[in-house]
Order: structure tokens, then C-alpha cells, then sequence
């Protein structure tokens, strides 16, 4: 699997936020997508009832999935596909490799994808001798970077402009100077015309998948540029890559979850391209591959199956958690430390590579509870984070001088009379020390709070003395 | 017949009861002339956020018995707070999941539990408030009453009917302000940046008054407002729909007067 950075996440993310140039590109992440999420949202009413239809959909099918999963199989062999089960990130990389190496492949072009992203898919092959194509514009500019998606939709969110043009004309050999990059549309026409003969000299092509359908043995891809299509029809060979928990039972069910997934994700009632896969090329088709290829990922869903963290396998990666998160926008993807950030992040990623691992993730939030308000599949994502940090607690993996200021704390709060007593005191003499001012500059055991922003002075007496003056009589009027 | 007056039981909140208690006694002040005859058990302390947020389930569980049994009776219980009254409303009862009688007695709580200004509009019916106030205040929404609670045009259907309160909306006025209870000490990077947003919108709002329900959050943007010398005072809403806005604001120096008299 992909090597995490998690257990760095407060160095990553001072870095982030250091960062002048990744700061500004942080801005579209709020300015692209949520005016038009809250637009898309605002205009069809039944939106609500939509998002508990698919919530329903996706729960349902989580009861069953064993049932659904075989008969999506059932239904892929019969329309002559090939299904291969793959527990691990190793065991799916190589059924991959084998695929690729059976069709004697050279180049390999490759749809958006993150669970190639989750099995580190690229390197291995590459480490083999195969030349990856990335064909998603986004993935295409990360890849040229050697960087990895900072968002699981935009997936180099993290770059402006200008960076994306200065990597053109690095790597764009015959790329001539005096053409203008300057248009977003510049840039993707750029990018079409390096791919374009990518296309064609593919000899295997693999995309990730957002459904599998279990009545048909379908997988749907929703993409804006084209390029999946491209992807997987052209070469001879298709590969689709997909966790368990894509399947959905029906086309109805599907298309009930598209009516969410776009509007979500970008703010598009259907993306550009919504593409439906069923099985190798047929004897009458005039195109699409020879062989159609299943790989069908567990690497620790099957774990999550009945537990508290269930309801996380309901999401469809729409992004809609983090483009509304404060965190993520303060910090960007990267800081997260693994393929997926933000709220889904911070729930999914300790789940597949431990909690010990990336505990920080479902610490670092406020619990705002912005994501789970947006969430199409209504995941309680607050809520797992909670969970993730209960298990910590109770594995002692929480810092000490967190378990220790939080033990001192709670003994007092138990003890309301001591409470009152010793707070009583403190508050009277913070309150004095803090008059003249107002405020404090710093204070001892609060050097988090006061090396950003003052600390209010307390007004003086509690409000408990106070009130039991002005019972005792009126010594407060 | 007289309506009979009903009995409310206030949840102080550590922060106000520490920190600024006269948003206590403006919350007392407000909750009687909405026709309530308010009490202050004294055996409460907190609402175990701090304990329930750091995975510590166990703390948590005590500290909500503490409160359930110190606000058994009263026909309401109302906190100056969505944070601390959502934590009783929305997540008690969860708590107890394996023991019914507690969870029967946590949710017959959480259902007599509200947020101060949603309690005074959407149960008591409040339309207007006693009081007068001269400025321009901008509102911002604390999450935990917005997103769990619903508390968004009660304050400003309040803070309205107050002769001589302009409300200028800031930019993200529904956006966190990076507080989160332990998480801005936690990560106060992160937070100092969030918190940095807030008062850039606050300060751009135009307002002379940042206002908020909640006194965590208001004290991470005065605290920040005053870091950066912005001209702009801190107050809990309750302060002004009580007419209690002459005392120092948050952080603001000069004697404290008397938090519990006054205007009152």
C-alpha cells in the first residue's frame, strides 16, 4: 500500500500552512465547489429525500453484500468479463501485473482512480517496466509532478495555474513558447494533445469504477473530460479496479445515487460523461476491448462490515466532506498523509492502515460538523471520528499530557463541591492579575492558545458565588 | 387563569460560570421576563466535552449522571450555550445505550434541554426583547447550535426587535471559528489559521460588535481580534437582548462591576 505520513500530520500541516503557493491555490477548493454544490442542491426539492434514498440504497446493500457481490459476479462472468478477488493491496497489484504481462502490454493508459492510488498501483507497475499513462488531466499534471492527489476528486486541487503551466513547458518537449497557457482551456487542450496518441498506443486500460451493478454486471464511471471512455475502449485489454463496497443492487438504485453524486461532488446535475461497462467487446460491437477484467478489492472493508465504522462504506466519493471542511481548506490533502483526506479521511484511513497509524486524522477537527451536513449518504462522519478517538483512548494511544491534564480535569468536574471551591478561588485571583488589562498576553499551561490570541481575564467571582450571594441576600443587587 | 410560571433549571456552563458570569445572570434576567422561575443547581459543573471529545467515555458517563440528577424536576433546563446544550440534547442519550433506565432518563432530559435564544423564541414564544443598544454587531452561527440545534434566525429575530442594533452579516458567518473545545490547543496551527479567516470576515463585516451564543468561540475571536489590535468587542448575544452590554466586553480591561446587577 501507499507509504502514509500521517504520524506527521501537525508537521505536514504546519508546512501547509506555510506555504504561500499552496494557500492560494487553496482558495478554489471554496471558491469552485460550494456555491455550486448549495446551487445545485437549491435547485430540486426533492434533494433531501434523495440523499435518504441512497443512504437507504447503500445500507441496504451493506446488509447483503455477499448476496449482491455474487451475483455481480455471477452476471460479469456471464457476459464473458472476469472477476478477480483481491483481500489485499499486494494480492490486486499483482492479479494487475499478471493481467498486463498476459497481453505482452508495454504501455498502460489509466482513468482517475484512488484505489489505485490506495494499492500504490503505478509504482508497481512501473517497477516492472510498464509506462503509465495518467489520462485524467489532474492526475496526468500530479503524475509529471511525481506528487499524489491532494483531493479525490480534483486531484491536484493543490496547484495554481501558473505551476500546472510551468510544468508544461518543462516537460512539453515540443511545446512552442510563444503559445499561450494562460486559459484553464489552454491547458486542457495541451494536455489532450500529449495524450491523444497515449490513447492509441495503449495496450491496456484501467479505471476505477463508482458503481458495480449487481443485476447487470455493470461498473459505471462518471468522468467531465472524456478520458475514461478513451481509457477503456481503445486498448484491447480493460481492467477495472473496485472496492467491495461499489456495488449497488440495480440500474434504479445507481441512477438514485448519481442524482446526488455530481450535484455533491461539483455541482453538476450529471457529469459530462456517465459510462456504463458491461462485459468485453461482443461479436457484433464496433468497438470497445477484448478482454473486460474485474478486480475487486477488500484490503480491510470487510473488517469494517458490523461494527461502528459500517456506515463510512456507504460513501461514494464525492468530496462534498472536504470542500466544506475548514481543516482541509487550512491545510490542503497532503498534510492527511494517505490517499484520502479530509472528514472521509479521518474516518476511513484509520480503518484500513490503523488507528495507530493515523490517529491525528480524527483528532484534527473541530467536530463543526459542516461535512456530515453535506454528506449525500448522510455518513455521521463526526461522529466515527469520536469512535476513532474512544479507541485510542482506551488503547492509551492519546498523548500523556492529554490523558493527564484530562484526568485532573474530570476528577474536579466529578466533585461539583470541590469544584466550586478550588475554581472559585482560582478565578478570583486570575481575575485580579487580569484587570488592568483585560486579558492575557501568555499564560502558563496555555501556551497553545495565547502564542496565536489573547486569553480573556475572567470577570472575577464565578457565577456560582455570585448567585449564592444574591440568594443569601441580595448581595448582587 | 393564570399561566403558571415554569421552572427552569440553568445550565451555567463551565465557561460562563468561570469565565464571565454575567452572561449568566443576563440569561436569568431574559428567562424571567419570559415568565420562568430560574434555579442553579449547584451540583453541576460541566457537560463532559471535554471528556466526551477525547474519546473518554467513562468521564463522560459520570459527569452526565452528575447532570441528570442535578436537573431531575425542572420542567426545562437552559443553557447560555448550543455547544452544551446540544452535548445534552443530542448526545446523552447515546451514552447510555446499554443501560435503558439511564438512557430512558438521559432522553426524557435531552427533551426538556434547549439553547437559551432558541428557547426564549421557539418556546416561550419571545418575539421582543426589554432593551436598547446603539451599534452595528455582526452574529456568528456557533456550530454545534447551528448544524445540531436549528439556532440560526433566532438570534437575529431578536437581536432585531432591539431599538439601535444594526446587524451587518459577516462573510461565512456559518463557518467555524477553529475553537473546538480541546482542538485549539491540540493543533493551534490549524486553528490560529481558522480563527485568523473569522476575524478577517468579522473585521470586514463592518460591525463594531462581534456577537455569538456561545463563549468558547467568542473567546477565540476576541482573543484574536485583540491579538491583532482590531477595534471590534466581544459579547455573548444574551448580554444584549438582556440590556446587560455595559459592562467591559470580553477581555476588555476595567472593572468588571457587578456581573450579576447592573442594568438588571
Amino acid at each position: 500500500m501507499l507509504q502514509s505520513s500521517s504520524p506527521a500530520f501537525k508537521e505536514n500541516a504546519r508546512a501547509a500552512l506555510a506555504d504561500q503557493t499552496l494557500q492560494k491555490a487553496l482558495g478554489n477548493v471554496k471558491a469552485g465547489f460550494i456555491g455550486k454544490r448549495a446551487k445545485a442542491r437549491a435547485r430540486l426539492p426533492e434533494f433531501e429525500d434523495l440523499r435518504d434514498a441512497a443512504r437507504d440504497i447503500k445500507n441496504h446493500t451493506l446488509a447483503n453484500l455477499d448476496f449482491y457481490l455474487e451475483r455481480y459476479e455471477e452476471k460479469v462472468l456471464a457476459s464473458g468479463g472476469q472477476v478477480h478477488w483481491a483481500a489485499t493491496a499486494e494480492e490486486a497489484r499483482n492479479a494487475i501485473l499478471t493481467i498486463c504481462r498476459d497481453a505482452g502490454a508495454k504501455v498502460v493508459t489509466k482513468g482517475k482512480s484512488m484505489i489505485s492510488e490506495e494499492i500504490g498501483l503505478n509504482a508497481h507497475l512501473e517497477e516492472a517496466g510498464l509506462d503509465v499513462v495518467e489520462t485524467d488531466l489532474g492526475e496526468y499534471i500530479i503524475q509529471l509532478r511525481h506528487e499524489t492527489p491532494s483531493h479525490i476528486i480534483a486531484p491536484a486541487v493543490h496547484l495554481t495555474k501558473d505551476q500546472v503551466e510551468a510544468d508544461f513547458r518543462h516537460h512539453h518537449d515540443e511545446l512552442p513558447a510563444d503559445r499561450s497557457l494562460v486559459e484553464p482551456e489552454q491547458l486542457v487542450a495541451e494536455a489532450r494533445q500529449m495524450l491523444r496518441h497515449r490513447y492509441l498506443e495503449a495496450d491496456v486500460g484501467i479505471t476505477g469504477a463508482n458503481f458495480l451493478v449487481a443485476e447487470t454486471g455493470t461498473s459505471i464511471i462518471v468522468t467531465n473530460e472524456g478520458n475514461g471512455d478513451l481509457t477503456q475502449c481503445l486498448p484491447k485489454v480493460h481492467i477495472v479496479i473496485a472496492s467491495l463496497e461499489k456495488v449497488v443492487p440495480n440500474l434504479e438504485d445507481a441512477t438514485t445515487i448519481l442524482r446526488v453524486l455530481a450535484r455533491s461532488a461539483t455541482g453538476q446535475e450529471l457529469s459530462a460523461y456517465t459510462t456504463f461497462s458491461t462485459g468485453p467487446r461482443r461479436p457484433e460491437d464496433l468497438d470497445g476491448p477484448e478482454q473486460y477484467h474485474v478486480i475487486l478489492l477488500d484490503n480491510g472493508r470487510s473488517q469494517m462490515l458490523g461494527g461502528e465504522f459500517q456506515d463510512m462504506l456507504r460513501c461514494i466519493r464525492c468530496g462534498a466532506c472536504m470542500n466544506h471542511c475548514p481543516v482541509y481548506h487550512a491545510v490542503g490533502g497532503h498534510a492527511y498523509g494517505w490517499v484520502y483526506p479530509g472528514p472521509m479521511g479521518a474516518v476511513l484511513t484509520p480503518s484500513l492502515i490503523g488507528v495507530d497509524e493515523a490517529g491525528h486524522l480524527p483528532n484534527a477537527s473541530t467536530f463543526c460538523g459542516r461535512c456530515e451536513s453535506v454528506c449525500p449518504m448522510r455518513i455521521p462522519l463526526p461522529r466515527m471520528m469520536r469512535h476513532w478517538r474512544e479507541r485510542e483512548f482506551e488503547r492509551h494511544l492519546s498523548p500523556k499530557a492529554v490523558r493527564f491534564g484530562l484526568a485532573f480535569w474530570a476528577f474536579f468536574a466529578r466533585r461539583p463541591a470541590l469544584y466550586h471551591r478550588l475554581l472559585g478561588l482560582k478565578m478570583r485571583v486570575l481575575g485580579a492579575l487580569g484587570r488592568a488589562q483585560g486579558r492575557f498576553n501568555a499564560l502558563p499551561f496555555a501556551g497553545g492558545w495565547t502564542k496565536h490570541r489573547d486569553f480573556p481575564a475572567p470577570q472575577g467571582k464565578t457565577f456560582q458565588q455570585l448567585w449564592a450571594e444574591r440568594q443569601k441576600g441580595g448581595a448582587g443587587s | 387563569m393564570a399561566e403558571s410560571r415554569p421552572r427552569v433549571g440553568l445550565f451555567v456552563t463551565c465557561l460562563v460560570d468561570l469565565i464571565r458570569p454575567s452572561v449568566g445572570f443576563a440569561a436569568v434576567k431574559l428567562l424571567e421576563q419570559a415568565g420562568c422561575d430560574v434555579s442553579v443547581p449547584r451540583a453541576q459543573t460541566c457537560c463532559g466535552q471535554p471528556a466526551y471529545n477525547s474519546g473518554d467515555r467513562a468521564d463522560t458517563k459520570a459527569i452526565a449522571e452528575q447532570v441528570i440528577a442535578a436537573f431531575a424536576g425542572y420542567d426545562y433546563v437552559v443553557a447560555p450555550s448550543g455547544s452544551c446544550a446540544s452535548m445534552i440534547k443530542k448526545h446523552y442519550p447515546g451514552l447510555f445505550a446499554d443501560d435503558p433506565p439511564l438512557r430512558a432518563k438521559a432522553e426524557e432530559l435531552a427533551a426538556r434541554t434547549h439553547e437559551l435564544v432558541s428557547f426564549l423564541a421557539d418556546v416561550r414564544g419571545v418575539e421582543a426583547v426589554e432593551s436598547s443598544f446603539s451599534g452595528a454587531v455582526t452574529y456568528h452561527d456557533s456550530c454545534s447550535g447551528l448544524r445540531e440545534l436549528g439556532v440560526e434566525a433566532q438570534p437575529r429575530k431578536l437581536l432585531d426587535s432591539v431599538p439601535g442594533v444594526e446587524i451587518r452579516e459577516m462573510e461565512e458567518s456559518n463557518v467555524c471559528c477553529g475553537f473546538g473545545g480541546t482542538f485549539c490547543v491540540k493543533y493551534p496551527d490549524i486553528s490560529n489559521k481558522m480563527v485568523t479567516n473569522k476575524a478577517g470576515f468579522i473585521a470586514a463585516s463592518g460591525a463594531d460588535t462581534l456577537l455569538a451564543g456561545d463563549l468558547g468561540c467568542l473567546m477565540n475571536m476576541a482573543g484574536k481580534l485583540q491579538r491583532q489590535g482590531v477595534p471590534v468587542k466581544a459579547r455573548h448575544v444574551a448580554e444584549v437582548l438582556a440590556d446587560m452590554a455595559d459592562r467591559p466586553a470580553i477581555g476588555e480591561p476595567g472593572q468588571a462591576g457587578d456581573p450579576a446587577g447592573g442594568a438588571g
